[in-house]
């Protein structure tokens, strides 16, 4: 099975890589974006960390969760993600939240959740993603301190205390 | 490809002969080999310009791309819009309101874009509506209707709506005279001379929120407004109307408002009328009109019907008025990049007087009057005039201006544009246009920095110019490229409704200040839902209030039953998402009035009023995901008195959920 997602995460790829090229433009700004060379960014591209400002130094995640913040991440969660997204294991539109911060690091997580579409155009596991529930996550303007409430949430959920 | 440059050579050819025999024969052989290129804009690029073009008798305005000729965006203005819900969602109705009730049509004949140094600023763009006379505010962060004033004391705003060069004031002056609001109007058409008068509305803008008021209106005699422009540079201060009729007739027009040899453009002091109206010279009258804003941060439209003007009358404060003669029924009244040169175009006339501020200033100190025209002086015009483009050609409407001190005017008659020179008045080209051209726009053309580079014609008629389609054809915009010393038509492209006046603007200076979506959190729609934890349904009376959310791919709720027949449901659906360009759309079967298209993190409302007993689907129509097809829902609907309890739910099969019922 394992070896299956990851034949199918590589072909999405493949076939990713041979339409971009030159002067694929960004949904977000528009035409006069500077070409993007997709095979390269396939070789540099951490699947680990995503695609995305946060990195695991930047996040510097503690062992031990911030309540206070993990409520302000179940309110914005209320009106940007549970239309969605169950907190159980179960898919509604988006796969369901438990257990996410232990599949995905806190960076990959930030920068999916701040930045989906270019991390759904190269990420294998959220091409793979895709592949089930086939509607793009939308970018829902979260702002950072919101995106990192709602990351902290998620650990709750997942048994941080 | 090599065909291509073949026929383009070829159509080259015939372009040289055409033009040497004066006037082309037909419509094919007027454009040279390289007009393809200059229009053409690669997809995936932008263009360059944004050309804001009146829709006329549609009562909306559109946004086209230059030079491509690319229709950007419709925006309702005056008229009913279903497919965008305007004049039918709950929270736009009341910008169609007016003193006489709901007006779900208008007819916007001019655009005119907000001026900072008299310069377009891209903050706003205005329009007029003709008919039931009002004026609308659009923002261009939203490109969507932000207010409309309604005017009293006019019939036909048509010399509307003219800006001056700090957007101080929006100008509409009437079109046709009628008696005033506050006296009987139950008089004889045929006491025109004496009972009816033209009103100028002076319209103050909100320096920051753009906000409209009508800070004064002035009496004028009894005429027909038809055009105007602002004083600008030397000349700010003034505004210049164009006037015809002054023969004062009420019947048969276009004989009777013909007779004289002279008509009037009539200089406006506002500056002084500044003055008499804070020295209170103004009189109080008592008025309805309807004041319409519409919020961005409530999603909603408020109408507020107001009851008082002040008016100051032109007959007795001597030195805000006067009349220059000007050869048979003026309609532009153009004024030149720098302010001195005011450039009337006599529809009838066969010469295109050119008049001077700075002379005009010294007939007025000098008293230089040919008598008054109803206690108004009126100048000589030889003491005003600068001077005549003389045969110009047939019947000149309108002129704009380039950056290297020339001028273009619409020749309606004789179905062409005229470039001429503003300083010596002769003629340097002429270029036919198919067919019956009435405005025309160069990008900043009323401007005092004219950008030039662009000219673009907007006709009345098009005959041959497209594939046919019935009696009717779309009407004609042509693309000039004026950067050289000869015009050259670049481009057909078809418009909306019947096009008037259309302003035109570098495309940097409006769109990175575009709004991509409204922030959820700052949504205070007072029936929002922000996320779907908020979504319900309550009844209250037979009013049901549906607090719903949309979100790829789905409607919360997206069963309701305990519908019952008598009931008024209101939809009040909020579009969770926070994505640029992620509408989403609501219908229910059998609604009498149209759909929603609500935009990302807006909230909007659907009166339904069930018809029949029975199911009916609900469902989003702008095709948002793959799973689009999905998002829809059942309403159930049980006969009047009946005890089908209230519940709703989305994702439930037997909803736990107990309705909150008053």
């Amino acid at each position: 099975m394992k070896t299956l997602t990851v034949l199918a995460s590589l072909m999405i790829a493949a076939i990713f890589s041979s339409c971009g090229g030159e002067d694929k433009p960004k949904t977000e700004t528009g035409a006069q974006e500077a070409p993007q060379s997709m095979v390269k960014d396939a070789e540099t591209y951490d699947p680990k960390r995503g695609e995305g400002k946060y990195t695991a130094e930047s996040l510097a995640l503690s062992d031990k969760l911030d309540e206070a913040q993990a409520k302000v991440g179940e309110d914005a969660s209320n009106v940007k993600c549970t239309s969605c997204h169950k907190m159980t294991e179960e898919k509604l539109v988006g796969p369901g939240w438990k257990d996410v911060t232990k599949r995905r690091t806190g960076e990959w997580i930030m920068n999916f959740i701040t930045n989906p579409d270019p991390m759904i155009d190269k990420d294998p596991e959220a091409q793979a993603m895709l592949e089930l529930c086939l509607v793009r996550m939308p970018n829902q303007s979260l702002t950072d301190d919101d995106a990192r409430a709602i990351l902290e949430y998620m650990r709750k959920i997942d048994g941080v205390k | 490809m090599k065909n291509f440059f073949k026929i383009a050579a070829v159509t080259g050819i015939f372009a040289a002969v055409g033009l040497q025999s004066c006037k082309p024969k037909d419509t094919a052989n007027a454009v040279s080999g390289d007009s393809g290129i200059k229009s053409y804009v690669a997809p995936g690029k932008y263009d360059e310009v944004y050309n804001f073009v009146s829709g006329g008798f549609s009562g909306q305005m559109s946004v086209y791309g230059l030079p491509s000729g690319r229709l950007l965006r419709v925006i309702p203005v005056f008229s009913n819009d279903p497919e965008k819900g305007w004049g039918y969602s709950e929270e736009t109705k009341p910008m169609l309101n007016t003193s006489h009730g709901m007006v779900p049509w208008d007819d916007l004949h001019h655009v005119q874009l907000s001026k900072t140094n008299g310069e377009a600023d891209g903050r706003w763009v205005f329009g007029n509506a003709n008919n039931t006379p009002r004026v609308a505010r659009i923002d261009l962060t939203t490109f969507r209707t932000a207010e409309i004033i309604e005017l009293p004391n006019s019939g036909g705003n048509h010399s509307s709506p003219f800006i001056t060069e700090n957007t101080e004031y929006v100008v509409a002056g009437t079109r046709f005279s009628v008696p005033m609001d506050d006296a009987n109007g139950d008089v004889g058409i045929d006491t025109y001379k004496e009972n009816f008068k033209g009103t100028l509305s002076f319209i103050s803008v909100g320096k920051e929120d753009g906000k409209m008021d009508i800070a004064f209106q002035i009496q004028c005699p009894g005429v027909n407004f038809d055009l105007s422009r602002a004083g600008k540079g030397v000349s700010h201060g003034w505004f210049f109307f164009s006037c015809y009729n002054t023969e004062q007739a009420n019947t048969l027009l276009e004989v009777n408002a013909s007779q004289k040899d002279k008509d009037f453009v009539m200089a406006v002091n506002w500056k002084k009328a500044e003055e008499y109206l804070k020295a209170g010279k103004g009189r109080k009258q008592a008025v309805r009109y309807a004041h319409n804003t519409y919020s961005e941060k409530t999603h909603t439209a408020t109408s507020e019907i107001k009851t008082e003007v002040i008016v100051l009358d032109s007959k007795e404060l001597k030195d805000i008025c006067y009349f220059i003669p000007c050869p048979k029924s003026p309609h532009g009244c153009d004024v030149s990049p720098t302010g001195e040169y005011i450039v009337a175009s006599g529809k009838l006339a066969a010469v295109i007087p050119v008049f001077s501020y700075d002379k005009m200033l010294k007939a007025i100190a000098a008293k230089s009057f040919d008598g008054e025209f109803e206690g108004i002086p009126v100048i000589k015009y030889e003491s005003a005039l600068y001077g005549e483009v003389k045969k110009p050609g047939l019947g000149p409407l309108h002129t704009e201006f380039d950056d290297n001190g020339n001028a273009y005017t619409s020749m309606f008659v004789s179905s062409e544009v005229v470039k001429w020179n503003i300083k010596d008045l002769k003629v340097i080209d002429r270029q036919p246009t198919f067919y019956s051209i009435g405005h025309l726009c160069v990008v900043g053309g009323d401007t005092k920095k004219p950008t030039g580079k662009y000219l673009i014609a907007y006709n009345k008629i098009t005959k041959d110019r497209y594939l046919p389609t019935g009696p009717e054809l779309s009407q004609s915009a042509q693309l000039f490229d004026i950067s050289g010393e000869k015009m050259k038509l670049i481009l057909d492209f078809p418009t909306i409704g019947e096009p008037h006046y259309a302003q035109a603007v570098l495309a940097s200076v409006i769109k990175d200040k575009s709004v991509k979506m409204f922030k959820i959190e700052e949504n205070a729609h007072p029936y929002v839902a922000k996320g779907e934890k908020e979504s319900k349904v309550v009844r209250e009376g037979n009013k049901v209030h549906v607090y719903m959310t949309a979100i790829r791919s789905h409607l919360t709720p997206d069963n309701i039953e305990g519908i019952r027949m008598g009931d008024e449901v209101y939809f009040h659906v909020t579009n969770l998402e926070q994505d640029w360009d992620v509408p989403h759309g609501f219908a229910i079967k059998g609604a009498d009035n149209a759909e929603l298209l609500i935009m990302p993190g807006e909230t909007q409302t659907l009166k339904w009023t069930p018809t029949k007993v029975g199911i009916s689907p609900m469902y989003c129509t702008d095709f948002c995901s793959a799973l689009h097809q999905e998002m829809t829902g059942y309403v159930r609907v049980s006969p009047a008195g009946s005890n089908v309890p209230l519940k709703f739910g989305t994702g439930v099969t037997k909803p736990e959920v107990a309705a909150a019922s008053k």
